[in-house]
């Protein structure tokens, strides 16, 4: 799939908040703005009209796409309301979605990402805890400001899981080695924007010298990505979470079988390991792995 | 959510497809009367919700309502797939041609709604894939036009069954896509589909796996039994993802991710987790609730507190974990590590309220609290 927007940009972004009246995107729009996000405006439906913290509110995404040009939308919209603000901003042409809410209906993210593919756009998420490119702009709920987590430097870091792709940060940053970006891709068992775009734009990214990919048990996200690392110029760091985790009952297992893969820990780590990447047993090996690898910028 | 078998046929019947006629019955009185209401023979099946139940002994066959009560007297109360049987289905045994495999699901790589079919059914499909890849066909669905009756006909033409099967499978599969969209399902599996004798389409079981993210909007679902140990059921009425383990470290971290890994870490550095239990997303302001119920495990011995800050503030976690302790004075030892949202206040408030000084490490941690469920 040819994607029109890029993953992460070079230029400062035009950011639309969507849900932006409510207590949590009040708080995180802040952020953003003190971080020099450009939030040009947001979307609450009924309260059109009212200004947040200098920004505009508006009905719909549409309206808002009426009067500015947006290349991001954030949506701090309830998992049952996704389908309608994504579906809302995709039809009013923007061109990159990052979905923040967890337990999403998958249909409903199967018909917001086939509507999406139609246009070109990317969806990142759901359950992404956003982008951060650190010195530059944020847009999510991480905390891009707190220098002992995210600083500007080589490692680009894509996660699965805000946590522990954080903690994985903090330790880099800890080592005197920043991020040139943290992508979070989300947990979900569908999301829009996987390992291996994260990859693909690393690969490119002039300011990456390697990777730190954290991933997790479930789905097929790892495996696919690791056909693509044989081929990669820079190194890779790997971690995958839920070695020990209970395998529980297997239900929907046909899903793992359609990817060819069977979603464990173990086929992940040695797909990863076949590809050439390290696999660090613990958080604190990928910063170690890490520091012997990229030239720190200390 | 995993819907007995008796549920999906109810739901495969309502559709308007053909299942075998059966009745659930939770004594082996009620078992002989259903078999001979129904006609023996008969089969005796463990309405649970797991599959693979004929492997684990879950599927039996009476000739006769004796047999049959016999059957589900072992039955009944047994354990398949490590849970109680309390119910079993009674079902005619009807005279089977041949057995197909029907599944719609979603591709997690494709992104889209996937139709799995074969005329091999019967086995599962891990062994079905891993046996004969090339008879398990696959077509994907553009989720916004759906599935209707003509396409599923073209879809199976090359399936090697004769005409009139075909036509019938193709039926199937649209009903079942139905479903599945109507249902939120992940998984909508009938395996075996089987053909009569007599030539007609009948579901001999049915597994319907219904996407719990979706189950506020899923109104014709029944009432899920509580499943679980005691802790269990007990966090998933405080709207907390709790897994007990056999292991004597008890673990409070901060999202799935961070608390799989903080899991593996205990592993690694030799240690047993005692158990999963998440306070990340919307949960983290439940960390009181949380610690209780990790501290409720009799086998946990030390608490290895572990929070990475994002989204999740570590303060307010803290706080939740200070309640909890202050509340009920737990004895065990426990070990902190604790970065990022929040962090500053966060430390403060654990040297000054339980006077521990937390580990900068979450390595150094996860020892430390081997070590002490060692010493206890």
């Amino acid at each position: 799939m040819s994607h029109v927007s890029p993953l992460i940009f070079d230029r400062p972004v035009r950011v639309l908040v969507q849900g932006i009246t409510g207590r949590e995107a009040l708080f995180w729009t802040k952020q953003m703005k003190a971080y020099g996000t450009d939030v040009v405006a947001g979307v609450t439906p009924g309260k059109g009209g009212q200004v947040v913290m200098g920004t505009p509110v508006y009905d719909s995404a549409e309206a808002a796409c009426r009067d500015h040009t947006i290349d991001v939308s954030v949506l701090f919209v309830p998992p049952r309301a996704m389908k309608t603000a994504a579906l809302d901003a995709l039809r009013a042409g923007v061109q990159q979605l990052i979905v923040l809410a967890e337990h999403v209906p998958v249909h409903d993210v199967m018909e917001v990402l086939a509507e999406a593919d139609e246009r070109g756009a990317r969806v990142v998420g759901p359950n992404s805890p956003g982008l951060v490119v650190p010195g530059r702009y944020f847009v999510g709920i991480l905390p891009a400001w707190e220098a002992t987590i995210f600083r500007p430097g080589p490692v680009g870091v894509v996660s699965r899981s805000g946590s522990l792709g954080t903690l994985v940060s903090l330790n880099l940053a800890r080592g005197g080695i920043g991020q040139s970006a943290f992508i979070g891709i989300g947990g979900d068992p569908i999301v829009g924007t996987t390992f291996l775009d994260a990859l693909e734009t690393f690969e490119r990214d002039p300011r990456t010298q390697a990777v730190a990919m954290v991933g997790e048990v479930g789905g097929a996200l790892e495996e696919e990505a690791a056909e693509f690392i044989t081929r990669m110029t820079k190194p890779v760091v790997a971690l995958v979470a839920g070695r020990t985790a209970p395998e529980g009952r297997r239900m929907g297992h046909a899903g793992a079988i359609v990817a060819g893969t069977s979603g464990t820990a173990r086929s992940k780590i040695a797909a990863l390991r076949e590809a050439g990447a390290h696999v660090a047993d613990v958080p604190s090996q990928v910063n170690e792995i890490l520091s012997r690898t990229v030239t720190s910028d200390e | 959510m995993f819907l007995e078998e008796h549920w999906g046929k109810k739901f495969l019947a309502d559709a308007g497809l053909v299942v075998p006629r059966g009745r659930v019955v939770d004594t082996p009185d009620d078992a002989a009367a259903a078999a001979r209401d129904i006609g023996a023979p008969v089969v005796i099946k463990a309405q649970v919700q797991a599959g693979r139940r004929g492997k684990s002994g879950g599927v039996l066959f009476g000739s006769s309502p004796e047999e049959t009560a016999q059957a589900a007297r072992r039955l009944l109360g047994s354990d398949v797939q490590g849970l109680t049987v309390e119910q079993v289905l009674v079902e005619e045994r009807l005279s089977i041609a041949r057995e197909l495999y029907v599944a719609i699901t979603h591709d997690s790589l494709r992104r889209r709604p996937v139709v799995l079919w074969s005329t091999q059914g019967g086995v599962n499909i891990e062994e079905l894939h891993a046996r004969a890849p090339e008879h398990l066909l696959k077509h994907h669905i553009d989720i916004r036009q759906g599935l209707d009756a003509a396409a599923a006909r073209r879809m199976v033409d090359a399936t090697p069954l004769e005409l009139s099967a075909r036509d019938a499978l193709a039926a199937t599969i649209t009903t079942l896509y139905g479903l599945y969209r109507s249902l939120d399902a992940q998984l909508a599996e009938i395996n075996p589909l089987g053909i009569t004798t007599a030539g007609t389409f009948v579901a001999l079981d049915c597994k319907l796996v219904i996407d719990d993210s979706a189950l506020q909007r899923q109104t014709r679902l029944p009432s899920a039994a509580p499943t679980g140990t005691r802790l269990e059921r007990r966090a998933k009425r405080e709207g907390l993802l709790y897994i007990e383990l056999e292991g004597n470290v008890g673990v409070l971290a901060n999202g799935a991710g961070l608390t799989m890994a903080t899991m593996d870490a205990i592993t690694h550095y030799g240690g047993r987790p005692a158990n999963f239990m998440e306070v990340g997303g919307d949960a983290y302001r439940k960390a009181e609730p949380a610690l209780s119920i990790v501290l409720a495990n009799p086998r946990v011995k030390s608490l290895l507190v572990n929070l990475c800050g994002a989204f999740a503030r570590t303060d307010v976690i803290v706080e939740g974990v200070l309640g909890a302790w202050e509340k009920l004075r737990p004895t065990v030892p426990a070990a902190f590590s604790i970065h990022g949202t929040g962090e500053t206040r966060a430390l403060g408030l654990i040297r000054e309220r339980l006077n521990i000084e937390p580990y900068d490490l979450m390595d150094d941690a996860v020892r430390a609290a081997i070590g002490l469920a060692a010493d206890a």
